[in-house]
């Protein structure tokens, strides 16, 4: 891809090579291995991928909040607008974070301080970072507040008096506070039910608008990514195994895994269809194999799958696949699902 | 509904809790049968009182009032002793493969403990030959046999939690969320195991979920549940093309289906779930109905059959 | 025959997959644990002393004896800790002392936990009017400091080595059932009692088999730290009187005797303060280690 670079618009966040472990008593975890991930301006980037399969390794690499020790990140770089986020200081990353960069959590709770007003939580970014006085933040807040769709004077509670739905509300207002350039959202709905879902997405989807906001959504589910995202990488063993435009994923799909994942969900169309799941499980991601990491599990794996890692093979220039079945030749054609 | 002889008829079930505002309503007024060898869904956001339904069927929690006939025995009547041994007859299948396992016992002594525990076979040898062949029913391979549940991935542990249900040869089980805690392709698995086992065992299974999706493709019929309350239950089909309640239908607009093809019209509601404390004696979905009358907020809408086997409460249908 | 066969591959099977010991893999763990390691070897060694007293310094001819011309000697090769005003040798004191408290401290903690941890596990495990009752009566109790619990009792009964271990066994009652009810009210609502309830275990069961196992760290803790407590209070009642008679040797009982001499001859005090000290140091590390070797999960 870095063909492009000279001529596209640099992209908000680029990450080439990344590789992430975790040394710890036992054994090296290898919970990133040469991950490549690029998100263009006011695009969305869905990363999905298992259990395991370092999604949030990578998100929390990027704002440089992988746990140090164990974690290490070996090598690789993130460019946020063009600057190496791996070359900053950690004064200069405290500067990004929150103001360039936000992150959303799973679970709203442990995000939110339980003992300080909502509205107090949301200010002190905006002081921190905009340089506001605390009345002038404290407005902003509110406003942010009523943006999230929490009448403002409901921001003088306390995050306990609000449900699941509207605490995931006020994390998105803290993380939006200063308008940052990229979002991560780490699976921002899996704790939520379906109805309240479906206003959390739509209330990200308007924002994201409102505010050019280009950003990574981790998730495991791929209803999800079709209702938000622009692009969506595949993550398997903390490498992207596939990658594309939505239409590439699901009309195209072309990894043994990605199409597994698909013939894993219920169909909705057809209830008695019968699942066909992946068989196994993830590797371990201390100990992964030598060749392909989803060979193991892959009904179409080959000799070669076994020995040596595959590269990626392009099908059009955003739509690549790492996997042995596929040459310049036969990229074209899908010669997995028959 | 099929017209079988059901073989769990429940009956005006309720549960409420004593909180310090008041009465928690959990479940109020549910009825319904589920026939031998089918599966009910049963479904609703966190809060709708679908667990405690499924664990007030067994009498994990004690039910307020209301009919449980299972085989045309009314459960609730049975006294501590009785109730004892109608539970190799009724299992669950509880959500979390964490939680659900006691950490200091290794697979073996836990799918060990209920053939122990009701004397099913006294011999030690015995007992362990029927521990291998459970594992095998529920594929789990022989060398983890004395494993502890922390050393095991969660689809492994949710066979254990499997293995352990079925070791009584119970004719009825709870599956509570059993795969809400699992990886896509884990779920499929369990998903599968589930439905191979109803066929083989003739099982019959009360399936609670918010997962609309997996509902769609494991049940027979379908209940929806809002606030305690059933507010619509039919044949999955049915549900799922002729949904009747504006929550149901609201519910299965939300649900991001994975396809590229079909752009569907989403409904989002306003608002979210009311208290279940001392609710007024009206329609409870009321507050986010995009179809709210006057009617809605004076009465309280009755389950009624709209058309054959489709039951639904909404003063639109009536 | 097919059945005897199958039985045959039973035991073939089970002996395969043998369960790797409990104790093993609990020791495996404590190994790495340093500081619980050096815990353990002091407790081992305090345990051989006090188990072979007698065969190292005789009671009546040595520990008891009055040896008025041999009084208050200096650490020498002959009394490595020295004598006491009475001219009897300090270490043979120490060591027959050593069993005096911890025998003490052992048994008195012992019934506290039986009792207090049965209390503890019923009012957690049922909770409702019996947990109303019980743990208010524990309040009552705990409201008292459990020192000055224990002199009020010792002071009624008389003072005797059998009521220093009453009086030591109901100070600390409300103590362990607490603890014991708190780490029961934690795994009672883990959804793996529940699964219990369902396969027709009864309460009997679940509380033995699934609850105490599971809240058995803590109180595992809890009980090295009480003995160590006890070996202080012990020693604070008999440093009062009220604990061990003389001639008996105590630890408590030979701190308070020597404090006396404590300018010309602090060895009288410094000894028995240090068996104190290094008794209490080695049992609370091995607790703490006991308590992460214990837990299954973390590995």
């Amino acid at each position: 891809m870095s063909e492009h670079t000279t001529t596209a618009p640099i992209p908000t966040l680029e990450i080439k090579n990344l590789v992430v472990e975790y040394r710890t008593e036992d054994g090296i975890v290898h919970a990133v291995n040469g991950l490549d991930l690029r998100i263009e301006k006011g695009k969305t980037l869905g990363l999905v991928g298992e259990t395991g399969a370092g999604k949030t390794t990578t998100g929390l690499a990027i704002l440089r909040l992988v746990a140090q020790p164990p974690g290490v990140i070996v090598d690789g770089s993130i460019h946020l607008n063009g600057e190496n986020l791996l070359m900053k200081s950690e004064k200069e990353m405290e500067k990004i974070r929150g103001k360039q960069v936000s992150m959303i959590f799973q679970d709203p709770m442990t995000s939110l301080n339980p003992v300080t007003r909502v509205e107090d939580q949301i200010a002190e970014v905006i002081e921190l970072h905009e340089h506001l006085s605390w009345n002038e933040s404290l407005a902003k807040a509110r406003d942010m507040l009523e943006l999230v769709g929490i009448p403002g004077e409901r921001g003088v509670d306390y995050p306990h008096q609000f449900s699941g739905g509207m605490k995931q509300r006020v994390v998105i207002a803290i993380a939006l506070a200063c308008s940052p350039q990229l979002l991560i959202s780490d699976e921002p709905t899996t704790a939520l039910d379906v109805t309240i879902q479906a206003q959390v997405l739509q209330l990200m989807k308007n924002l994201r608008e409102k505010y050019q906001m280009s950003m990574l959504m981790i998730t495991h589910d791929l209803g999800i990514v079709v209702e938000i995202c622009d692009l969506v990488s595949i993550m398997y063993a903390g490498r992207v195994v596939e990658h594309g435009s939505l239409e590439d994923i699901f009309n195209n799909t072309r990894h043994p895994y990605t199409e597994g994942l698909f013939n894993s969900l219920p169909n909705l169309e057809d209830r008695k269809a019968k699942l066909k799941p992946i068989k196994g499980l993830m590797p371990d991601p201390s100990n992964l194999p030598p060749g392909c990491a989803f060979c193991p599990r892959c009904d179409y794996a080959m000799e070669i799958c076994h020995t040596d890692k595959p590269g990626k093979v392009y099908r059009t220039e955003d739509h690549f696949v790492e996997c042995h079945l596929y040459s310049e030749q036969n990229i074209g054609e899908k010669v997995i699902g028959k | 509904m099929s017209k079988q002889q059901p073989l769990l008829e429940v009956k005006n079930l309720k549960k409420y809790f004593q909180t310090p505002r008041g009465m928690l309503h959990a479940v109020d007024d549910v009825s319904f049968k589920i026939a031998e060898g089918k599966t009910l869904g049963v479904v609703g956001e966190s809060g709708c009182g679908k667990s405690t339904t499924g664990r007030a069927i067994l009498r994990l929690v004690e039910p307020t009032s209301g009919e449980v006939n299972f085989d045309g025995i009314d459960i609730l009547k049975l006294n501590p002793e009785q109730m004892r041994k109608m539970r190799q007859h009724m299992q669950i299948i509880f959500q979390d493969p964490y939680s659900s396992l006691d950490p200091r016992k290794t697979i073996s002594q836990t799918i060990e403990e209920p053939l122990r525990l009701n004397h099913i076979i006294p011999d030690k040898n015995a007992r362990i030959e029927r521990v291998f062949e459970l594992m095998e029913t529920v594929g789990l391979a022989e060398r983890l046999f004395n494993t502890y549940p922390h050393e095991l991935d969660g689809g492994r542990r949710q066979r254990i939690g499997i293995a352990r249900a079925l070791a009584l040869n119970p004719n009825f089980i709870v599956c509570d969320e059993p795969v809400s805690a699992l990886d896509v392709s884990i779920q499929a698995q369990i998903l599968n195991l589930l439905k191979e086992l109803q066929s083989r065992l003739n099982l019959t299974y009360m399936f609670i979920t918010h997962n609309l999706s997996v509902v769609n493709h494991f049940s027979d019929d379908i209940a929806v549940m809002y606030l305690g309350e059933m507010i619509e239950m039919a044949p999955a089909e049915d549900l799922f093309t002729q949904p009747l309640h504006p929550y149901t239908q609201a519910l299965l607009s939300a649900i991001p289906a994975p396809t590229l093809n079909k752009k569907m019209d989403r409904i989002i509601l306003k608002g979210e779930i009311a208290s279940p404390i001392e609710p007024k004696p009206i329609c409870r979905f009321a507050n986010r109905c995009i179809h709210m009358q006057d009617r809605c907020r004076k009465e309280h809408p009755e389950l009624i059959e709209a058309s054959t086997g489709h039951f639904v409460a909404c003063f639109l249908v009536q | 025959m097919e059945i005897s066969q199958s039985k045959q591959d039973v035991i073939q099977k089970t002996k395969q997959y043998k369960k790797r010991s409990q104790i093993l893999e609990v020791w495996r763990r404590l190994k790495r644990n340093k500081a619980a390691l050096i815990g353990l070897a002091i407790v081992i060694l305090l345990f051989l002393m006090v188990i072979f007293a007698d065969v190292l310094y005789d009671y009546k001819g040595v520990v008891i004896k009055q040896n008025i011309p041999n009084r208050l000697q200096h650490p020498s090769l002959a009394h490595p800790f020295g004598t006491d005003e009475l001219g009897r040798d300090m270490l043979a004191r120490i060591i027959h002392g050593g069993r005096m408290s911890l025998s003490i401290s052992l048994v008195s903690v012992a019934f506290s936990l039986l009792i207090g941890g049965s209390l503890g596990a019923i009012t957690g495990y049922f909770g409702g009017r019996i947990d109303m009752v019980i743990m208010r009566i524990m309040d009552i109790f705990l409201a008292i400091p459990p020192t000055l619990l224990a002199i009020t009792i010792v002071a009624a009964l008389g003072p005797s080595t059998i009521n220093l271990v009453i009086a030591l066994a109901v100070s600390s009652v409300p103590t362990f059932s607490r603890i014991v009810r708190g780490s029961v009210l934690m795994v009672r609502d883990v959804e793996f009692i529940e699964a219990a309830k369902a396969i027709g275990a009864t309460n009997r069961t679940i509380i033995i088999e699934h609850i105490l196992p599971n809240s058995f760290a803590p109180v595992l803790v809890q009980t090295t730290l009480s003995v160590a407590v006890m070996i202080l209070t012990t020693a604070g009642l008999s440093f009062l009187g009220l604990g061990v008679q003389v001639p008996t040797p105590e630890w408590g009982f030979m701190l308070s005797s020597g404090r006396t001499y404590i300018r010309d001859h602090s060895y009288l005090t410094l000894f028995p303060g240090l068996a104190i000290m290094a008794t209490i140091l080695s049992l609370n590390l091995l607790g703490d280690g006991l308590r992460d070797a214990l837990d299954p999960r973390l590995k």
